[in-house]
């Protein structure tokens, strides 16, 4: 603020510059101006800046306004029910590290219910309030996983916001082209000037918006400047192409497998043989055939594999890479990639119209079982088979652990996205039903939110009995979080029974029994808060 | 009052937690889960049990409806007031998701209640009666007063003497001098009942290590500082407004003698500070009809929120008291009618010279006022280099902000919500800039806080 200049009619004590010095220096070096013998110097000094100190202050006047920022480009999308502005500013004030460590108790944790928040209110369509953005920034600054929803959610004037702020910078990376929205496909100029000017995140985001609304355009688009753009970029463009797969990608591909660098190559490859029709798939079905065959001879039909003597230069084209990993042998290094590669509509026809599930039971010779079902797996899991996942997956309640395929639970859950929602969550339940919840975390995390009636009952049937069992509840803390952010709200009245503190039975752990009636208190509270929250923010 | 009382938001709520941790402690209780039981009346109270650790659940009731702002009673042995289970339960109840149903208060709750109501009614008949001699003997009390003034009279001319010494040894000396002059020279000050002069005092010893600029600051202070002590001993000179300022501003508290002003009241702004030994709570309100600005103080000791406490954007209708002194802004809350409620009302705003104006014009009245509150109209919060300002949307000038409040948190909730836009903005102007305290967004939205309880 500026403060009247002392010119305006002077003091009579003298200017407030020449006070300060004297005060600075003492009145026993410097003579106060206006001092009249008589009055003790100090005294005077101070009478006269008190006089000065509140004509300053009186004289007060605002200041040149600056440049006014230019005004944020307006949200057009409607404002949160006031309840659920509500719920985001408790949800957002829910910070980690602001609160007590350990043990969890009955509250749920409101943080982990912000992602599911911020899908429904995007789902929705809203707009952020305003002054949640600042807090939803932090939150995202924090929290990479949250960033793609928070940033959607915070809309353009959260950008707005970033450009004042360099602590959120982030947000102007994260968004291409500094917040401006992509061009769309129909956009022909906008998109051309941005593809052949733009930096190399804003090309790979404007290639794979196009790529998900037009594949072809993002195809074409591609192709115009391929030629010249530098290998780990052709990569990443060619990446790409990964969303929307179609057999019209087949001819560019086809030119990809000639490119210099292996790695192009190599992705090419892979993304071909994700093709079932297409002429790589077709050879690597010829190769693959050639080297996996039924002996009808023995007793039982029984497959038999010879693997590949050597990776020639048509193999090593269609991008099976010849160096074997430290440990394998190169044969089987060799006939996995071929297997995997080669489409599975092509084996029942070699195998005797078999189905898969009676191919994947067929014994296999000379130990090869497990090398043949991984590599099946893995083509079922790139070709997104569910006829083939389904029969390597195998009965979710088989005895043991590994189903027919052998597989692990990592390859499981792999294979699981490929089946439908619906049929994915009965396999799980299954599973969970015989092998109870140890194993059970991996392959819940493939399953749609919330989860299905019966497989949110077997999971809660699982943890009643694991509580019966005496355990304690945190051994199965991942299953419970799980449990709280998937499982479908409605069934918090079918947990209320289950929140009551049980007596103590003989096997049981001490003390055992509160904590689980803490942890299902917790779990019912989340369940009705995340009824709550979905609510408020009104049907879809 | 027989309507139900108007259901507060979760902000409102929240802002009534002593700290940070109860609030997120206080949140994560305003869901179903843990409670049973819970219910509220016509007349504005609230109860519940919450599910702890324990076997036995904990009682918690509110009354919301209470004269003097809510009052809360919990069985659980927090020593936080609220504690989390109040604040859980009032966010419960704001939640309005049908878990606190109106309906008869079960016995537990209802004798509190009761009991509260009576205590009340008590205190009303017998605070009429003995209003005249609250300590018996006026003889006593005079002769009390005399001695503390005569006290005071000569720790302000102690204090005369030591900046005296300071000026004529140069303020350039100050900075080696330290602290702990200046912390004795305080304690000297408390021995003479002037807490008031104690406190400007350490206010001085904070000043040589406030970076640029402290000769200045030192000296001003230093001058109306000598300008109280002045007003102190010649106080049987000045005007009554003026003497009862330096009065007040010396540490005589005095009472809120004022004719009571019934008003509809907006709660403008809310915020504590806190020291080691006390949090002071500071509210603002602004009566629709008088267009008077009051504030309202409350203490709390360490640790604890004080009393009071008023959600901002909400309007009730109330008697409040203004202390002694001209220009004194400080009043006391008398009766309240009716329990805060959301209210359309907004205070009519300045342009940023009419605001500077104000605060210039307010100095006449008291010469130690370092800022005056003020509403701003039409304004852009606007980056002027590292600085932030407050710039009239149309027109040249601007408010800086103070530096403290540039580097709050709250700055960003005030350019978000602007986003370049016009707001209207409530705050505290002074000498050292504006202070940002609440806002509202152009068009009929909520007001929001630009300042934290805590």
């Amino acid at each position: 603020m500026n403060t009247t200049s002392a010119s305006a009619g002077a003091p009579a004590g003298g200017s407030w510059e020449e006070l300060v010095t004297v005060a600075l220096l003492g009145t026993e070096r410097r003579t106060p101006p206006g001092w009249a013998p008589g009055r003790e110097a100090p005294v005077a000094l101070l009478d006269a800046a008190a006089v000065e100190t509140l004509r300053r202050r009186a004289g007060v006047r605002p200041a040149r306004a600056a440049a006014r920022p230019e005004p944020a480009p307006r949200d057009p999308r409607p404002p949160l029910p006031p309840a659920a502005a509500r719920r985001l500013a408790m949800l957002l004030a829910d910070r980690p590290g602001a609160g007590s460590g350990g043990r969890r108790g009955t509250a749920p944790d409101l943080m982990e219910l912000l992602p599911q928040w911020l899908t429904l209110a995007n789902a929705r369509g809203f707009a952020a309030p305003p002054e949640a953005l600042p807090a939803l920034l932090d939150a995202a600054r924090g929290r990479t996983d949250l960033r793609p929803a928070a940033l959607a959610f915070a809309g353009p004037r959260a950008l707005w916001l970033a450009r004042l702020n360099q602590e959120w910078r982030f947000a102007l990376r994260s968004s291409p082209g500094g917040g401006a929205a992509l061009p769309g496909p129909e956009e022909t100029e906008r998109v051309q000037q941005l593809w052949q000017e733009g930096l190399f995140a804003e090309r790979v985001a404007l290639l794979s918006a196009i790529r998900a609304k037009e594949p072809a355009t993002a195809r074409e688009l591609l192709a115009t400047t391929w030629a010249t753009e530098r290998a780990e970029d052709r990569l990443m463009f060619l990446d790409s192409l990964r969303s929307g797969l179609c057999a019209a990608d087949e001819p560019f591909l086809e030119r990809a497998l000639t490119d210099r660098s292996r790695n192009v190559r190599a992705t090419a490859a892979e993304l071909l043989s994700a093709l079932p029709g297409s002429a790589l798939a077709a050879r690597m079905a010829a190769r693959a055939g050639s080297y996996v065959s039924v002996d009808r001879t023995r007793g039982t039909p029984t497959i038999v594999v010879e693997a590949p003597h050597e990776c020639d230069a048509g193999m090593e084209r269609d991008g099976v890479v010849p160096k074997a990993p430290t440990g394998r042998g190169e044969r089987s290094w060799w006939l996995g990639q071929l297997v995997e590669a080669a489409p599975l509509g092509a084996w029942p026809e070699r195998f005797g119209g078999r189905t898969p599930e009676e191919i994947v039971a067929l014994p296999v010779a000379d130990d090869w079982q497990a090398e043949l079902h991984a590599a099946w797996c893995r083509a079922a899991v790139r070709q997104r088979d569910p006829g083939w996942s389904r029969a390597l997956l195998g009965s979710p309640s088989a005895p043991e652990a590994a189903g027919p395929g052998a597989v692990s639970l990592a390859e499981r859950s792999k294979l699981l996205a490929t089946l439908g929602a619906g049929e994915r969550a009965e396999w799980v339940a299954g599973f969970i039903g015989t092998h109870g919840l140890s194993e059970a975390f991996q392959l819940l995390g493939v399953c749609a939110v919330p989860w299905a009636g019966p497989l949110g009952r077997a999971v809660v049937d699982a943890l009643n009995i694991a509580r019966d069992a005496g355990s304690y509840p945190w051994s199965f803390s991942g299953v419970m979080g799980l449990a709280e952010r998937c499982l479908d709200p409605a069934e918090a009245v079918r947990l209320d029974g289950l929140t009551s503190v049980p007596d103590e039975s003989e096997n049981a752990a001490p003390g055992a029994g509160g904590y689980w009636a803490e942890a299902f208190q917790r779990l019912v509270t989340t369940l009705r808060l995340r009824a709550a929250m979905a609510s408020e923010l009104g049907a879809p | 009052m027989t309507q139900q009382a108007v259901r507060w938001t979760a902000d409102q709520v929240l802002a009534l937690a002593p700290d940070t941790a109860s609030r997120k402690a206080g949140s994560k209780l305003g869901a179903a889960g843990p409670w049973s039981e819970a219910g509220s009346s016509d007349e504005g109270t609230v109860w519940g049990l919450c599910r702890g650790s324990g076997s036995k659940p904990y009682q918690t009731v509110i009354d919301i409806a209470d004269s003097t702002g809510p009052a809360y009673k919990c069985s659980c042995p927090s020593r936080k007031f609220p504690c989390k289970h109040a604040l859980g339960l009032l966010l419960l109840w704001a939640g309005a998701d049908g878990t606190v149903a109106r309906g008869p208060a079960p016995d537990w709750a209802e004798q509190w209640i009761e009991g509260r109501r009576q205590r009340a009614g008590q205190k009303r008949t017998a605070g009429g009666a003995s209003g005249a001699s609250p300590s018996g003997d006026p003889e006593a009390a005079r002769r009390r007063a005399e001695r503390r003034a005569e006290r005071i009279t000569a720790g302000a001319a102690e204090l005369e003497q030591r900046l005296a010494d300071l000026l004529r040894g140069g303020l350039a000396t100050a900075e080696q001098a330290g602290y702990g002059l200046w912390e004795e020279t305080a304690a000297r000050m408390v021995d003479a009942q002037a807490p008031g002069l104690a406190t400007r005092v350490r206010e001085l010893g904070a000043i040589p290590s406030s970076g640029p600029g402290w000769p200045v600051r030192l000296l001003e202070e230093c001058a109306l500082l000598h300008l109280l002590d002045q007003g102190w001993l010649r106080r049987e000179r000045l005007p009554d407004g003026l003497a009862a300022t330096v009065r007040s501003r010396v540490g005589l508290s005095g009472s809120a003698d004022g004719p009571p002003i019934r008003d509809r009241w907006l709660v403008l702004a809310q915020y504590d500070t806190a020291d080691t030994r006390l949090t002071t709570r500071r509210i603002w309100l602004y009566g629709a009809e008088s267009g008077r600005t009051v504030l309202l103080l409350s203490y709390g000791a360490a640790g604890r929120a004080p009393g009071l406490a008023l959600p901002v954007g909400l309007a009730f209708e109330a008697e409040v008291s203004s202390y002694p002194g001209a220009g004194q802004l400080r009043a006391a809350l008398g009766e309240q009618f009716t329990p805060p409620a959301p209210a359309p009302i907004r205070p009519p705003g300045l342009t940023t010279l009419e605001a500077a104006v104000r605060y210039g014009e307010a100095l006449r009245a008291d010469p130690w006022l370092d800022s005056y509150p003020v509403t701003l109209d039409r304004v852009v919060p606007t980056p002027d280099g590292d600085a932030w300002q407050l710039a009239d949307a149309e027109g040249d000038s601007a408010l800086p902000l103070t530096p403290s409040a540039q580097s709050r948190p709250e700055l960003w909730r005030l350019v978000a919500l602007s986003g370049g836009a016009p707001v209207t903005v409530f705050g505290e102007c002074g000498h050292r800039g504006f202070t940002p305290l609440t806002a509202w967004a152009e068009g009929a939205g909520e007001a929001v806080a630009m300042c934290s309880t805590s």
